[in-house]
């Protein structure tokens, strides 16, 4: 807009100051946090990282089934509660993750561990990509011509549905279900005074903070995760089909690409992840109920936002953002406004950027 | 099984949707007269359904509270239809809305009987100045065109600080005056002034809410459809937060923040709850057949289109948020006297996807499909359902949220426009103007009478 | 008219899957009911008029919305007594037939369900609900409509309280109020524990556990102890290392956690991991089956019975509810929701006729043996019972010391 005279545009520096001061706010009561207690801060700060983590495997299927069929996709988070059912009843019901000691009688304790876990997971990704074909296909590919609000409230249906008929007693009961993990917890102190292995009942020492195995598999498997999913994305066939449908659907299927096979491939690889989410976040947060994935849903999928939704990168940087915020809201703010705080911080981002860190700035039409 | 029981259950829900159509059809009626004798008797039957006659009432307490909530739930979604059928705003903080309104008019309510005037008089005059406040940055923010949308949201709230602190001020100091009034035997303690309080207060709490979403709607409007339906999220997120910790964070004790607020008086009767369902019904239907109504509808349309026919966008999406968020404060006012009690689980966002989905089930932009499914949802889900499933045993209730997402997905599926697409019925249908010409397409004014007619 | 055969289509099927629902239900219909009524005591049959007729008692349980497990249990216990009563001849003379409705643990549906249940079955007794938001709304209703309303577990003193903070006539509790609960938990930390310093943790959204947490406090500091740090959380919290760290940091002697045994389980174990050895104390929400029990060690929990209390009631009520439900134990709602039953059906006995207020005027003078101990209800209609403090060990619940009111 070249001639138009526009006397407001001076007077940007009003909003302007006004988010230098929220910010300002921020660095101040984090900057106090940190030069009152440093030990205090960063075991919160690696609080933040594991939720973070989490958060990011569950973000990836929002990104991905947004970014290829514009639908929020509710039942998200249920089929998250389902992959951590799964597994608990392969460990505690059918003791799956001990069938190699059992096949094999010789095997390592550990080599043991590691296959029986790791089938586990697989279990789980497995049944929970199923589901989700299976929930494509019935309740959103009908819908793939209707009003977009259609498809969003089958999605609130599908996921009031999970939740619902999984607490009822022959399902899943609607019990608060302690889980059984396939290992035991190991923490480390790391200090001044070097790694030592914590023994149950001891004190953490002066000046150390405390670090799980379970963090250490939760930032494996997530940083593992996102690498192969962008490389899926990016280096492979279907990767590309997958970006090309996102793109133009018609134009793509002009191409011979078959976006239905393609949109079912994306739900299954969401769902898949989020099945390995609903695993690791069983084992670090060891209580699972039917109604277990509202939450963790609902964040992962602002981290989503956060980072610019159909962006694999802006998941991660979005949920791990997420988790500082609340790690950080809870520790040194207030707990009860972790909420609150978690979405004010949404909200000012949006006003920065409004399609998100890592969004593109296009407008996408509804 | 009892099946009288249930044929009866069910028969009240046609008859109700019978009884909606009707009122509906009289309000559509030409003649100023037809439409007063019309929403008199629509009054009077059910008020006459809800008074025992020897012994006999038709409508019980289990009816006439589905009644009120179903009246509560029409207001709420009505304003969501206008906001997002109407406007194409996905806005999914209207529950917000809904609980600042209820806290709003219960605080009033509730301060003024238990003696304290500060409640009535901080918000009214919190409520008047913020509405001068508004004008007047309005017009220092209009002579300085293009001004970015975060400056005039960082001068309107310095704005809204200001008149606040200046109401609370001025509360505090005439509170002293009235006080003594209030006191029981006093002047304003009897049954009228109670009843004009409660009428204020529900107005007053609808204009705060509708304040309220003008600051908060003008940097989010902004916002692309899914993105501006994630802020709203939040603002409902973050005034439930707000509500747990109202004693706490907030300076109000009165509303004991998680455990719920206590002793609102129930002042909701059918006579209010009619009347501000009809003000809903009427403003609304005069808006969208408005030249206003059409711009808004233009900018759900094609924004770029509607720019270039010259109509102002953002102006238009703002009011279409304003008043959606003012019925939706307005519905949380006489829900908070109907029940007596609230607490914030009655406002989680789970439960605010229900006028989501009224409004997809009655289908986007159609009036009747909102006000019918507002009711025929109320009374399937909290009524029939309740009644067929506990007769079938105790362990039949369970599936109440088993069968409810069932025939979500079903409906949705057979039809995905919604029950009554966008197909309007009596009052709701396109007026035919006859007389307006060159007025600017002007709803005709005897609609707006028809507000007044209400009172019997 | 499709949107009728749809209408119509939901109403088979939920015709057809409820009736496969109800059907393993050891409900109503157990053949039990029909025992003859001569077992009946000598003097409840004299003072009952011989009508053989039914007597309609609501349950008002959260099945759904956000805690459907405390409704689940709450309705199992309710009608587990119902049932032992309708085995021995019902009350009066009268069949007890169970109305279970769906409230939410929600204001508006609680009271929909409440309305419902007194207007439309006409209902002189009400059992429920469980979260004092939902109770409150409904204690309302029913004390308007002459309807007695038991609440197994609204500890919310409001509850049974109107304006003026006079008892309603006809709403009564069965849970301990927070004030004996609390009180208890603080002497306990300072007496028997030794403690100088505590930590609370508090879900400020439950009033349970705020009001508890609150009594705790109070009493802590009168008693010379210091509270070193309050924290909150919410119900939905599954992460709570965040605060955790800041329990380690001020290293207490004694954390208080009233909450119920989900958010205990999530939270010992955490704990734990973080190197917190200090011992956790907490209240009857604790007592469930599904008590991580490796977690809690260590902690202790103020309750309404020990497991291992010889008496009668106890022994015969963990077994029967065992048989009857698959074998799952019965956790602190489930027993005060059997407890909340037999008050109330002892109390129509004991008034004698079914009518709601003289069976609310009987429920003031009756002295009841129920799991929970000697129940009586004192002027706010509060229960008065003694209270048993339990030791978490590993391998299961220990007895540790009784109080008596």
């Amino acid at each position: 807009m070249p001639t138009v005279n526009r006397p407001g545009a001076r007077l940007a520096w009003i909003g302007q100051a006004f988010l230098l001061g929220l910010a300002l706010l921020v660095l101040v009561i984090l900057g106090r946090a940190l030069a009152a207690n440093p030990i205090l801060f960063l075991q919160q700060v690696l609080n933040g990282l594991q939720l973070g983590f989490v958060y990011a495997l569950i973000a990836l299927g929002y990104t991905m089934v947004y970014g290829i069929v514009k639908l929020i996709n509710f039942a998200h988070g249920d089929v998250f509660m389902v992959g951590a059912f799964v597994s608990y009843f392969a460990v505690a019901r059918f003791r799956l993750s001990e069938w190699p000691a059992a096949a094999f009688p010789g095997m390592p304790g550990w080599l043991v561990l590691l296959l029986g876990s790791l089938t586990v997971i697989l279990l789980s990704m497995t049944i929970c990509a199923i589901l989700a074909v299976t929930i494509e296909r019935v309740a959103y590919k009908p819908l793939r011509d209707a009003p977009r609000i259609a498809a969003l409230i089958t999605a609130i249906g599908v996921s009031f549905f999970l939740e619902y008929f999984g607490a009822l007693g022959f399902v899943f009961s609607p019990r608060f279900i302690p889980y059984e993990r396939m290992f035991n917890v190991t923490t480390w102190t790391v200090g001044a005074g070097g790694i030592h292995r914590l023994v149950s009942g001891q004190a953490v020492p002066d000046n150390a903070i405390t670090i799980s195995n379970i963090f250490v598999i939760i930032l494996l498997a997530s940083i593992l995760m996102q690498t192969l999913l962008q490389f899926l994305v990016r280096r492979t066939k279907i990767g590309k089909a997958m970006r090309a449908s996102s793109f133009d659907k018609p134009t793509a299927r002009l191409m011979g690409i078959n976006v239905d096979g393609v949109i079912s491939f994306t739900f299954a690889v969401g769902a898949a992840f989020a099945g390995l989410a609903g695993v690791l976040f069983a084992i670090a947060y060891p209580s699972i109920t039917s109604q277990m994935g509202i939450l963790p849903g609902l964040k992962a999928f602002i981290a989503a936002v956060l980072g610019g939704i159909g962006s694999i990168p802006g998941a991660l940087v979005g949920a791990l953002i997420m988790g500082q915020a609340e790690a950080l809201t809870a520790g040194y703010i207030s707990t009860p406004m972790r909420d609150a705080v978690a979405f004010t911080i949404l909200i000012v981002v949006f006003l920065v950027r409004p399609r998100g860190i890592f969004g593109e700035p296009e407008g996408e039409k509804a | 099984m009892n099946f009288v029981y249930l044929a009866t259950s069910a028969l009240k829900i046609v008859a109700l949707l019978a009884y909606l159509y009707a009122l509906l059809w009289v309000l559509g009626r030409k003649q100023l007269w037809a439409k007063i004798v019309g929403v008199v008797a629509a009054f009077g039957v059910v008020q006459l359904a809800m008074t025992p006659i020897g012994g006999l009432r038709i409508f019980n307490d289990f009816d006439s509270g589905l009644l009120y909530q179903a009246c509560t739930m029409s207001m709420v979604a009505m304003g969501l239809n206008l906001i997002y059928g109407f406007n194409g705003q996905f806005s999914l903080g209207q529950w917000g809305f809904y609980g600042v309104g209820a806290y709003a008019a219960a605080d009033i309510t509730y301060r003024w009987v238990d003696g304290d005037a500060r409640g009535l008089l901080v918000a009214g005059i919190g409520v008047a100045l913020g509405g001068l406040m508004i004008l007047g940055v309005n017009r220092f923010v209009n002579r300085f065109k293009g001004m970015p949308v975060l400056s005039q949201f960082t001068l309107y709230l310095l704005g809204a600080i200001l008149a606040g602190w200046v109401a609370v001020v001025i509360g505090n100091a005439l509170n002293p005056l009235l006080a003594p009034l209030l006191e029981e035997g006093g002047p304003l303690a009897g049954y009228i002034p109670q009843q004009i309080v409660f009428f204020l207060a529900v107005v007053i709490a609808g204009v705060f809410t509708a304040e309220l979403s003008f600051l908060f709607g003008l940097p989010v409007l902004t916002l692309g459809s899914d993105y501006f339906g994630i802020a709203t999220l939040g603002f409902a997120i973050i005034v439930y937060t707000l509500m747990n910790n109202s004693d706490t964070i907030l300076p109000f004790p009165e509303m004991k923040g998680g455990r719920g607020m206590i002793g609102i008086p129930q002042y909701t009767t059918w006579f209010w709850a009619f009347l501000f369902l009809l003000v809903v019904i009427v403003v609304m239907r005069n808006l969208i057949y408005s030249s206003t109504g059409r711009a808004i509808m233009a900018v759900r349309e094609d924004e770029t289109a509607a720019k270039a026919m010259g109509i102002n966008v953002a102006q238009n999406k703002l009011l279409a948020f304003v008043i959606g968020s003012l019925f939706a404060g307005l519905g949380g006012a006489i829900y908070a006297h109907y029940i007596g009690f609230l607490s914030p689980g009655a406002f989680t966002f789970l439960l605010g996807f229900n006028p989501m989905i009224i409004v997809v089930f009655g289908g986007l932009g159609s009036m009747t499909g909102t006000l019918t499914a507002s009711f025929g949802w109320i009374f399937f889900l909290e009524g029939l359902l309740r009644v067929i499933l506990s007769q079938l045993g105790t362990d039949a209730p369970t599936w109440r949220f088993v069968l409810y997402p069932i025939a979500l997905l079903l409906l949705m599926l057979l039809k995905p426009a919604g029950l009554l697409g966008n197909v309007e019925w009596g009052f709701f249908k396109k007026p035919v103007f006859v007389r307006v010409r060159g007025a600017g397409g002007v709803a005709p004014a005897p609609a707006g009478a028809a507000g007044e007619g209400g009172q019997p | 008219m499709r949107a009728f055969r749809i209408l119509g289509l939901l109403v088979i099927l939920s015709l057809a899957l409820s009736a496969c629902a109800a059907a393993p239900a050891p409900a109503a219909q157990a053949p039990a009911a029909q025992a003859p009524a001569a077992e009946q005591p000598a003097a409840a049959e004299a003072a009952a008029p011989a009508t053989s007729g039914e007597l309609k008692v609501a349950v008002l349980a959260p099945l759904s919305g956000p805690v459907p497990t405390f409704g689940v249990m709450t309705r199992d216990g309710a009608l587990l007594a119902i049932e032992e009563w309708n085995a021995k001849g019902g009350v009066l003379g009268m069949k007890i037939v169970p109305i279970v409705e769906d409230s939410q643990c929600t204001p508006d549906p609680a009271v929909n369900a409440a309305n419902k249940v007194i207007d439309q079955d006409k209902v002189h007794y009400i059992i429920g609900e469980v979260c004092s938001k939902a109770s409150i709304p409904v204690s309302e209703i029913a004390n308007a409509k002459k309807v007695v309303e038991i609440s197994p577990t609204s500890t919310n003193p409001v509850y049974t309280l109107d304006k003026d903070g006079k008892a309603k006539q006809y709403v009564f509790r069965a849970c301990f109020n927070d004030n004996f609960q609390g009180k208890i938990a603080a002497n306990f930390a300072l007496n028997n524990l030794k403690a100088k310093t505590a930590f609370v943790l508090l879900d400020q959204a439950n009033d349970y556990v705020k009001g508890l947490a609150e009594v705790f406090t109070a009493d802590f500091t009168a008693g010379g102890g210091t509270i070193v740090g309050t924290e909150s959380y919410t119900a939905q919290d599954t992460d709570f290392s965040a605060i955790l760290a800041k329990v380690a940091d001020a290293n207490p002697e004694v954390v208080y956690l009233p909450d119920y045994y989900n958010i205990v389980n999530l939270v010992t174990k955490q704990a734990k991991e973080k190197g917190i050895t200090a011992p956790f104390l907490g209240a009857d929400g604790w007592d469930s089956s599904d008590l991580d029990l490796k977690a809690a060690a260590g902690g202790y929990f103020t309750n309404h019975y020990s497991p291992e209390d010889p008496r009668p009631e106890v022994q015969n009520f963990v077994k029967t509810f065992r048989e009857t439900y698959n074998n799952a134990t019965p956790d602190a709602l489930a027993t005060l929701a059997y407890d909340a039953t037999n008050l109330l059906l002892e109390g129509i006995k004991a008034a004698g006729v079914d009518d709601s207020t003289a069976v609310a005027t009987a429920l003031t003078e009756i002295t009841f043996n129920g799991v929970s101990g000697q129940i009586h209800f004192d002027a706010n209609h509060d229960p008065v019972k003694p209270l048993t403090i339990l030791k978490v060990t590993d391998d299961g619940v220990k007895f540790d010391s009784v109080v008596n009111p």
